[in-house]
């Protein structure tokens, strides 16, 4: 293509809220032209259509809904002097750093001195997950509900049944409530609620039946969903009346573009590898908020991308650390979904302990495992549930080689 | 149910703006061509453009929606088609003719070629034969090549290949881009199309054709039966004949993967055929994904597409067996599309001349291919019995919109008033002129299958709000409600 190029200090690729923290902090530290690249018609990120509180606490200091949140956001950004261009789809990115951009008038490019992912998470979808029956109409994601019922003022569905116990689950329950939609279950395949334990009350005060232990085994309606097949944790089928399925959660990065492009991707995120100042394998890229962990709340993005601006900062001016020793962290086996950041850097001492998160895909007993190569280096006792996270500090002693990966894995009991 | 004519199909007068335009009840067409699934289009093109009036009648609310919906989109060269055979013809007639028009209607067509891989001694033992069958069938550039070659050519082909045969001419096409491009051509001359139509029954009068539907009534001088899954039953109903053929459906199910798959490969990777079937397939595709699929399942019904979960884990690991990389990718859409065979391989074209009758039935696992092949049958059908037509005497070519990831698309163009689904990249634009262009959109699935709205990776998380606002009122089955409606 043979599209103008133009520049700027940082692009940040998603308004969101860790990519509206990230361009506002920036611009408050003195970085002259910060850009917010977003494909939607208007900044703010997935808030903008979560109609319910809280959020806001930390930021704003008082509970607002999603799109007031959004909103406050946007402004603080704009006050700042960021340059927020809506409508602009970052369709390809490569090393430079260079960015393809596509908006209503066709396409061009920027070459921004430093880059930034923060383009968040969608929910995996039934196709994704190999659910069984009819393709009928109602097959939905909390998302696709949401901005539904709260940007369009519409129902795609009267009596849909709810896949999943993450909290995103109960914010469909709440948008179902709002737009005067009855779910007729709330189906979890594990033994009880992933979000925490008391999760049932939401749906108990809706009449909402919470059927824990149980799995959708197939959809059935031929033009729109008539029924599901539900089989429960003692392997009885029954079949539920229902015309619409809301698929909820099992967060995945919406990284396509690191995916196609030159960066290297971390199977267990779907997201960029990052090191843990944020950096991608190209160290002009960085990558901040819910595609490096899918996914946590927006108070914790948005203090993500708060805290990302100062490294940015000594990036401009060429005064970080560089990317090259690194020890790369891998996962092994299916309990853990993913660890983060995935490589820290060597340890040289006096360097400090370093701090990961793992989150864990399912819920297990026993020993949580570091080897490199053959070699157990660190171990410790654990109890871990599904979509939970733990903090954890590794001694600098084992970081001491970028040659082999250290291997996370879990051995149950 | 007996309903004028002239009545839209939806009673309630709400999509009375979307409907098809109405037929004068007395009116005789040429040609009545039933069902608008591939065969049907490229027929109704073929006749308009040798200059008869035709009407296409579909009973679906939209066209595509049988047989035509779900397939493997590989432009076959008829390689391995039985030598001699109609079926081998028709398929050498039509990729012959889709060369020639494809890029005057804007279809794309990726030259891939295909490389049969033998995956067990057996299978080697047969590749010999599969080249020999080639070149009986014309099909001179398919040899045999050594597994190393076919290791250079698909790097990431996975271990215990042992020998291969490359056909450079398999190639990919769009498969509703094309079809839809052929029916628009004929609606460019003349030709008529009844959505949401259902041919009951009909007479011959030794002259004239009345044919009853769900609509009324409508009269024409010749049929064709281009009605797929049901084209036996349509055969019964308008011949009074039992035994001719029976339609068995066979459903294949697919596995789709994620653009960042389909660099993956860039040939079509087909296993060595049984008599059944062509195997399961690895195969790029046009719109920049790669799919596996499909499988081969004899079934009662000729509606239910529907997947199943562990016949979709047995694609994804045959997929990894072929190409162990795509592991590491995420599959994005899974479907199942049904073909209408018989107890025979062979198609089913059965001429009543003194009835003024073709059939154009049982085109089984290759009529994407040999749709323009089997067109040139009914086109010579129709002039052999006697009747004369003046074609028009200028051609128009009316360009299908460029939704496949080869040339450009709408979003790289100025005043597209911006992205709408951001998988596939469609844009405002290209959505309501699906919406409001000739033809337009009746279902959810017929604008997908326009614009590919919905079928990437986030399968409408991002866009269903926005789609449901843009095809409001629009679609028999609306994709959401008003809140009063919805809670109604
Ligand atoms: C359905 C759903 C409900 C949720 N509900 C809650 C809740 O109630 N409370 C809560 O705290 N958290 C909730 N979350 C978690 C949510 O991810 C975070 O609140 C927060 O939005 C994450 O911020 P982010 O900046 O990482 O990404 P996002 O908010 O997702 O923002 C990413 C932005 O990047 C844009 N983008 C992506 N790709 C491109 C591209 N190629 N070019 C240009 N722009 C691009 C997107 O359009 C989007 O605006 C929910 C998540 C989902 C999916
Ligand atoms: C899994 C699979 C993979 C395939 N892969 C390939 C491939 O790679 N390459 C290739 O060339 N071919 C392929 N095919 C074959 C190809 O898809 C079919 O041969 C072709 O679609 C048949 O088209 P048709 O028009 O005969 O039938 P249909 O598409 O079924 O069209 C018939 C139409 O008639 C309508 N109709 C039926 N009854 C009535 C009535 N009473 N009144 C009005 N309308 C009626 C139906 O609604 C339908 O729309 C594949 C098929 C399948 C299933």
């Amino acid at each position: 293509m043979t599209d103008p190029v133009s520049d700027c200090d940082v692009a940040v690729i998603g308004g969101g809220p860790s990519g509206l923290a990230l361009a506002t902090a920036l611009r408050r530290m003195g970085v002259a032209r910060v850009v917010v690249l977003e494909r939607e018609s208007e900044a703010g990120g997935i808030p903008r259509h979560c109609g319910h509180p809280p959020f806001g606490m930390r930021e704003f200091g008082r509970v607002l809904t999603g799109p007031r949140y959004a909103e406050r956001l946007v402004t603080a950004a704009v006050d700042a002097g960021v340059t927020i261009r809506s409508r602009t789809t970052v369709t390809a990115i490569s090393p430079g750093p260079l960015l393809q951009l596509a908006t209503p008038e066709g396409t061009e490019r920027l070459s921004p001195r430093r880059v930034v992912l923060a383009t968040g998470v969608r929910e995996t979808p039934r196709s994704a997950r190999l659910v069984s029956g009819d393709r009928a109409l109602g097959v939905l994601t909390t998302g696709a509900l949401q901005s539904t019922v709260y940007l369009k003022s519409r129902a795609p569905c009267r009596r849909p049944v709810i896949l999943g116990s993450e909290l995103v689950a109960f914010s469909a329950l709440l948008t179902c409530r709002h737009a005067g939609i009855q779910p007729v279950a709330m189906v979890e395949s594990e033994p009880r609620p992933v979000a925490w334990r008391a999760a049932t009350a939401l749906p108990r005060l809706m009449g909402v039946p919470f059927c824990a232990g149980s799995t959708v085994t197939r959809i059935h309606g031929n033009g729109r969903v008539t029924a599901v097949t539900l089989r429960d944790a003692a392997g009885v089928e029954k079949t539920l009346t229902c015309d619409g399925v809301v698929f909820s959660g099992r967060f995945t990065a919406e990284a396509t573009l690191a995916r196609m492009g030159h960066l290297e991707t971390d199977p267990g995120t779907g997201g960029p590898r990052v090191d843990s100042l944020g950096r991608c394998s190209d160290p002009d890229y960085f990558a901040v908020g819910n595609v490096v962990h899918p996914a946590d709340t927006a108070g914790r993005c948005w203090r993500e991308g708060n805290a990302l601006a100062s490294t940015l900062v000594r990036s401009l001016a060429g005064e970080l650390p560089t990317a090259d020793s690194a020890v790369p962290l891998e996962v092994a086996g299916d309990i853990i979904r993913y660890v983060y950041p995935q490589r820290l850097p060597l340890a040289r001492p006096p360097s400090p302990e370093a701090g990961i998160r793992i989150r864990f895909a399912r819920a297990a007993r026993g020993r949580l495992v570091v080897r490199r190569g053959n070699e157990s280096v660190l171990e410790r006792r654990a109890r871990v549930l599904p979509e939970r996270q733990m903090q954890w500090r590794l001694p600098a002693s084992i970081l001491s080689s970028a040659d082999e990966p250290l291997v996370f894995h879990f051995e149950p009991e | 149910m007996t309903r004028q004519v002239h009545e839209p199909p939806f009673p309630d007068g709400r999509l009375a703006r979307d409907t098809d335009p109405s037929v004068d009840p007395g009116h005789r067409f040429d040609v009545i061509v039933i069902g608008a699934g591939v065969v049907g289009c490229a027929v109704a093109r073929r006749l308009a453009l040798a200059g008869a009036e035709v009407l296409v009648v579909e009973k679906a609310a939209d066209i595509l929606d049988g047989a035509s919906k779900g397939n493997s989109a590989i432009l076959h060269t008829g390689f391995d088609a039985p030598p001699g055979s109609l079926e081998q013809s028709c398929i050498a007639e039509g990729y012959a003719e889709f060369l020639d028009i494809h890029e005057r209607l804007n279809l794309p067509l990726v030259r891939s070629g295909a490389l049969v891989v033998a995956w067990t001694p057996e299978q080697e033992a047969r590749l010999d034969g599969i080249v020999e069958q080639a070149h009986r069938n014309d099909v001179e550039d398919v040899v045999r090549i050594s597994i190393e070659e076919a290791g250079n050519r698909e790097p990431g082909l996975g271990p215990g290949a042992l020998g291969a045969v490359s056909v450079p001419g398999e190639s990919l096409v769009d498969p509703w881009s094309t079809p839809f491009a052929y029916l628009l051509q004929a609606m460019a001359h003349g030709t008529r199309v009844l959505r949401g139509c259902v041919v009951e029954n009909g007479s011959f009068d030794g002259g004239c054709w009345t044919l009853q539907t769900n609509q009324g009534e409508l009269t024409t001088t010749h049929v064709v039966n281009c009605a797929g899954l049901y084209g036996d039953l349509v055969h019964r109903a308008l011949s009074g004949d039992e035994a001719e053929f029976h339609i068995h459906p066979r459903k294949g199910q697919f596995v789709v993967y994620d653009k960042s798959a389909c660099a993956l490969s860039s040939s079509i990777l087909l296993p060595v055929p049984t008599e059944t079937t062509k195997g399961i397939v690895v195969c790029p595709t046009v719109f920049g994904n790669l799919l596996v699929g499909p499988t081969a399942e004899d079934q009662e019904s000729r509606d239910d597409a529907s997947v199943e979960a562990d016949t979709l884990a047995m694609l994804k690991r045959e997929g990894e067996r072929i190409l162990p990389a795509l592991a590491g990718h995420a599959v994005t859409a899974i479907y199942a599309g049904l073909r209408p065979a018989t107890e025979r391989k062979e198609y089913r074209v059965l001429e009543d001349a003194a009835r003024n009758y073709l059939c154009l039935g049982g085109i089984r696992s290759t009529g994407l291919s040999a749709a323009l092949g089997l067109a040139n049958i009914a086109a010579r059908w129709l002039t052999d019995g006697g009747s004369a037509f003046v074609p028009p005497r200028a051609i128009d070519w009316p360009a299908a919109p460029a939704i496949s990831e080869h040339g450009e698309r709408d979003w790289m163009r100025a005043g597209n008033d911006g992205m709408v689904c951001h998988c596939e990249l469609v844009t405002r634009r290209e959505v309501l002129a699906a919406l409001d262009g000739p033809l337009p959109a009746r279902s959810l699935a017929g604008l997908k299958r326009r614009t590919r709205v919905t079928m990437g990776r986030c399968q409408g998380f991002y866009c269903s709000a926005e789609l449901a606002d843009l095809a409001a009122d629009r679609f028999e089955e609306p994709l959401a409600r008003a809140p009063e409606e919805a809670t109604g």
